[in-house]
């Protein structure tokens, strides 16, 4: 580089503290949770656990769009769901091992992303979250006809198989772990991808647009493979679940579960790295033990709801790590 | 190398609902120069820097940008081929830290910065020369501050220098020391003659005493026209601009 602005006084202090290097609290959080979450099937019914992962890695995903980039999909059920098709036809259909089953909802969730994306990422706020939200009932739609999702009834009776030829996933702790370490390497990503120099142009995009694109860079790509990101993890969560729960049905590409992705990203937390898995314990929590209120539910879901989003607007971990003065 | 034209405009025109912002303005902007682009307020300054980086698309006219047509190019393009903006209205990026602003358009000279797999600590190998950059427009002590917490002027001076990070063949600076201190303005005024050294600048300046001491040309808008083009005493004389700054009230 030429001689530009050479500074005239002597050189500048070589350490800087420079922002985050690696924040101590946010490994801390991870060791917490991580121990949380081995301990737990011990505890608390395994199946439960399953569940509530398979939707926080799908609200960590949500996040990645929601928190970083800032644009609300309420499309996010089209990759959740037909991931969980892709995954359970390949499982039932075409005999394919848990693995492949489940990389192959998460490819094709990717290869979902890729088209939605391109279509829709040039549009901003209420204009993004409406045609997200046509794209997905289109994949109601289709679900709703297609010969192979089995309709109303869906893709039952999946089998779960044996991981890597060796893992009987039919047990319950072999499978509980296994949908864990799914998990965990999905959050991983999602941390990896904020804290990284595409995180960062994410963040400069979010801060300033323009700023960002008079600086050379293009904003709709790195929103695009920010989107891709979110919907093929979307996806992996969706496939899993579907081995989990040996099911692929319509209630996962139906627009309330876009709206329940909403629901526990918020609640947890928008833009906070562990917001999200809080928030899905938290929904998925209140729906298991309200299960009894029958139709009910929705309603005391949503003045729960409220409540939070007035009383805690960060969210519970968004407000957790403001009292703590430390970004969680 | 003098008479090298580097930017050219060609019947430049932008209509905004049949009000017309800028007509016909033809700019010639010789490479290695300061040129200054002043006016009275509304005379249509930020919309040909807007047009010229295509945050506008022109209603009729050509750009040429070292001998290329990129009337029609992208933003993000236009900026990668050397020719970059600054904002009349401070463009921070409010919540990252001031070495974090600068690193922003040092990352973007590594090439895409599509890499999400990799740590962010990559970033680290720039800091020396971001620390270089904010040293130069005097804001080391708040390397570690974000951006938010500045004082106006001093973002200003941040913008400055995240514009100078790209080390852009051709900087665009609209009001670059509007708000800033009278220390600011002789700090940022020294500042922009020493960056100006190997490249060309066209600036949109209020203060006359900076167009005074930087500018080789200066070129009068007002009412999207242009009114008068010369050196600044040759400027300073013509009766219409006297006319348009006086008159600039009431316009
Ligand atoms: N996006 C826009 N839509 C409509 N009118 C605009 C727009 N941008 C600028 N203008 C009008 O164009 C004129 C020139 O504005 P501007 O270029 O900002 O002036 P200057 O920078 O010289 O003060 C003003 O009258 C302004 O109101
Ligand atoms: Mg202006």
């Amino acid at each position: 580089m030429s001689v530009t602005a050479k500074p005239a006084v002597a050189a500048p202090p070589a350490r800087v503290a420079t922002g985050p290097a690696l924040a101590t609290h946010q490994v801390a959080a991870f060791v917490v949770m991580v121990a949380l979450l081995v301990s737990a099937p011990f505890f608390v019914y395994p199946v439960f656990l399953m569940k509530a992962l398979c939707f926080a890695l799908f609200a960590c995903a949500f996040n990645l769009l929601l928190g970083y980039v800032g644009l609300l999909s309420f499309g996010h059920a089209a990759f959740l769901g037909s991931a969980g098709y892709a995954s359970a036809h390949a499982a039932k259909v075409w005999g394919w091992p848990p693995e492949l089953a489940i990389l192959f909802g998460t490819v094709m969730a990717g290869a979902l992303g890729i088209v939605i994306g391109a279509l829709t990422i040039r549009s901003r706020g209420i204009y993004f979250a409406n045609i997200t939200l046509a794209f997905a009932q289109m994949i109601f739609f289709f679900s709703l006809q297609a010969k192979f999702t089995g309709g109303e009834d869906g893709i039952q009776a999946v089998p779960r198989g044996t991981l890597l030829g060796v893992l009987d996933l039919r047990h319950t702790y072999t499978m509980y772990f296994v949908v864990l370490a799914v998990f965990l390497l999905g959050f991983l990503v999602v941390y990896r991808a904020i804290h990284s120099p595409f995180g960062q142009v994410l963040k400069a995009i979010r801060e300033n647009e323009p700023r960002a694109t008079s600086l050379g860079y293009q904003p709709e790509h790195y929103k695009l493979i920010a989107f891709v990101l979110s919907a093929t993890l979307s996806g992996t969560a969706g496939a899993t679940k579907a081995i989990v729960f040996q099911l692929a049905s319509l209630t996962d590409v139906h627009w309330t579960m876009s709206g329940e992705v909403v629901l526990m990203t918020l609640l947890g937390g928008m833009g906070t790295v562990f917001g999200p898995v809080a928030g899905a314990f938290l929904v998925i929590s209140l729906e298991h033990y309200l299960a009894q209120l029958g139709s009910w539910l929705t309603i005391v879901q949503g003045c729960i709801f409220i409540v939070c989003v007035l009383t805690f607007r960060r969210g519970v971990v968004g407000e957790l790590g403001r009292l703590l003065g430390k970004p969680l | 190398m003098t008479s090298d034209v580097i930017l050219e405009t060609e019947g430049l025109t932008k209509e905004f609902r049949g009000f017309v912002a800028v007509r016909n303005v033809d700019l010639r902007v010789r490479r290695g120069t300061i040129h200054a682009l002043i006016g009275p307020n509304g005379a249509g300054k930020t919309t040909c820097f807007n047009l010229l980086t295509h945050f506008l698309t022109p209603t009729a006219g050509r750009i040429r940008f070292n001998g290329r047509d990129i009337t029609g190019s992208r933003p993000a393009t236009i900026a990668r081929m050397g020719l970059v903006r600054s904002f009349q209205i401070s463009a921070v990026f409010p919540h990252l830290t001031v070495l974090e602003n600068v690193r922003i358009a040092l990352q973007r000279r590594r090439g895409s910065s599509f890499d999400f797999w990799r740590s962010d600590r990559v970033l680290d190998a720039l800091n020396a020369r971001a620390l270089e950059l904010i040293d130069a427009v005097g804001l080391v002590e708040f390397a570690a501050t974000p951006a938010v917490e500045l004082p106006y002027g001093r973002k200003r001076a941040l913008e400055i220098a995240t514009t100078l990070a790209l080390d852009p063949e051709m900087m665009l600076l609209d009001e670059p020391t509007a708000g800033m201190t009278h220390e600011d303005v002789d700090r940022i005024t020294a500042l922009i003659k020493r960056v100006a050294a190997n490249r060309t600048v066209l600036m949109v300046e209020h203060n006359l005493s900076v167009v005074e001491t930087l500018s080789n040309t200066i070129t009068v808008l007002a009412r999207g026209e242009v009114l008068a083009e010369g050196d600044y005493a040759g400027v300073a004389r013509n009766a219409q601009v006297i006319e348009a700054y006086m008159g600039a009230g009431h316009a």
